[in-house]
């Protein structure tokens, strides 16, 4: 079986980690290298529960192959918070904005790149960049107003 | 778990190299959004896997010559923020928008969606409205009309060890209105019911095509000549309806049956038809406006 040494930035730091060409990133994130935040929910890269940013923009680490990232740049939740919460935490704790929290590092990595793309976003394009993280307590508004709370501050 | 090699080729020569030498047991990864599923599915269960992400000349989006070249890399992310696309052909921006979800489009590849060549791709009747071609490259390299591109639910014209470099969209000289309309159950991720994508020009000459109502994406020239050089008013587009719905053959399946799919085929044609024609007229939504 085909194994690799891989090297990517995660969170800011170099990592290197041995990987088979199957393995997800996901899988690797959180068995390998310990990381945590980005969860396992669909699989399939339906519901955003496993959503990491690569190279700045967020995609599925469930449907990425560990080995694709190769030489690239991944930040989780982890990254994000590494000196003290970021305004948009505080934001989703202020408006109580999730119940168990399964979706939300995805919520907050899809959040994060659209305010450093957009830092004004309104309602609709809210909703038009989570609209493919799936939470299954809140039914969305608590999270849409903590988003929209950060946007109006910034 | 099925295991596979994988190959990050740098050149073209060198992934079609690869391609070559292993023939049916490779696949080609780009954005991985479908083919990463469709393998932890066992759908495909392929030996190699011949990542192209590291050819630099499938990247970007250009004019060149006479038309707009849209290369295999390319996201439908990178779609929706190009100002090349915006100016040329805003309905593939307003088509982008509808696909999956952020995260998906960040990562998924507009080529990638007609290579996987479901009927429901949310690209395809756009690109079969503006009469896209695809560049193939193979023992010789051809250009495949977007027409003639899907043979099947997920089959294309496609040879075992071709790979497609490139979309051509042929820059249009004439004022003309286009538009994309899809009916999803919600939005973020899923699938059209129905997909379409209609085009009117200055003379006008008439383009539609629907998505996910046919075995592959489809054209329906049969209305298109109904509808040739005349004005379109609502009398029209209602004696239109049943010429276009001859061209579909839609099926019942887990997001909607086939009565649904075909009640709602005419009504998103009107709709369609009539936002394409009010954009030609220099009115109508903007681009990107969704009008479900």
């Amino acid at each position: 079986m085909q194994k690799k040494e891989i090297t990517f930035t995660l969170n800011g730091k170099k990592v290197w980690v041995e990987v088979k060409p199957y393995e997800k990133l996901l899988d690797v994130l959180r068995d390998k290298l310990g990381v945590k935040s980005p969860k396992y929910g669909c699989g399939r890269g339906e519901c955003g529960a496993c959503s990491v940013l690569l190279d700045g923009k967020a995609i599925r680490s469930c449907i990425v192959y560990a080995i694709e990232v190769d030489g690239h740049d991944v930040i989780t939740v982890e990254g994000l918070q590494a000196n003290g919460l970021t305004d948009l935490q505080k934001s989703f704790l202020a408006h109580n904005s999730f119940q168990c929290g399964f979706c939300a590092p995805g919520m907050i990595i899809q959040a994060t790149e659209l305010l450093n793309e957009n830092p004004h976003p309104d309602e609709e394009e809210i909703r038009e960049y989570i609209a493919g993280n799936l939470c299954r307590c809140t039914g969305y508004n608590p999270i849409v107003e903590a988003i929209m709370d950060v946007a109006k501050k910034k | 778990m099925k295991t596979f090699e994988y190959f990050k080729p740098t050149t073209v020569e060198e992934a079609f190299g690869l391609l070559k030498q292993f023939g049916a047991q490779a696949k080609i990864l780009a954005g991985g959004t479908d083919v990463a599923v469709m393998i932890d599915d066992g759908m495909l269960t392929p030996d190699y896997v011949i990542d192209v992400k590291g050819l630099s000349s499938l990247k970007g989006i250009e004019v060149r010559e006479n038309y707009l070249w849209i290369g295999a890399l390319t996201t439908f992310s990178e779609v929706i923020h190009s100002d090349l696309v915006k100016k040329h052909f805003p309905v593939l921006f307003e088509a982008s928008k509808t696909v999956a979800s952020v995260g998906v489009r960040n990562r998924a590849t507009l080529v990638g969606n007609i290579c996987s060549a479901v009927p429901s791709a949310d690209s395809a009747p756009t690109l079969l409205v503006l009469n896209a071609l695809v560049e193939v490259k193979g023992d010789t390299d051809r250009l495949v009309p977007i027409k003639e591109f899907f043979t099947g639910p997920r089959k294309t014209v496609l040879g075992v060890s071709e790979l497609v470099t490139g979309v051509r969209i042929p820059l249009e000289t004439r004022k003309f209105g286009a538009n994309y309309i899809k009916l999803g159950r919600y939005d973020g991720e899923d699938l059209a019911q129905v997909g379409v994508a209609t085009f009117v020009s200055e003379d006008l000459e008439y383009r539609v095509s629907f998505g996910a109502v046919a075995p592959t994406p489809v054209r329906a020239y049969e209305v298109e000549e109904f509808l040739k050089g005349k004005e379109l008013s609502d009398a029209l587009v209602e004696q239109a309806i049943p010429i276009a719905l001859k061209s579909i053959s839609p099926i019942s399946d887990v997001r909607a049956s086939k009565e649904y799919r075909m009640h709602v085929s005419g009504v998103l044609f009107k709709r369609s038809l009539k936002a394409s024609f009010e954009r030609l007229r220099g009115q109508g939504p903007a681009y990107g406006t969704n009008l479900v």
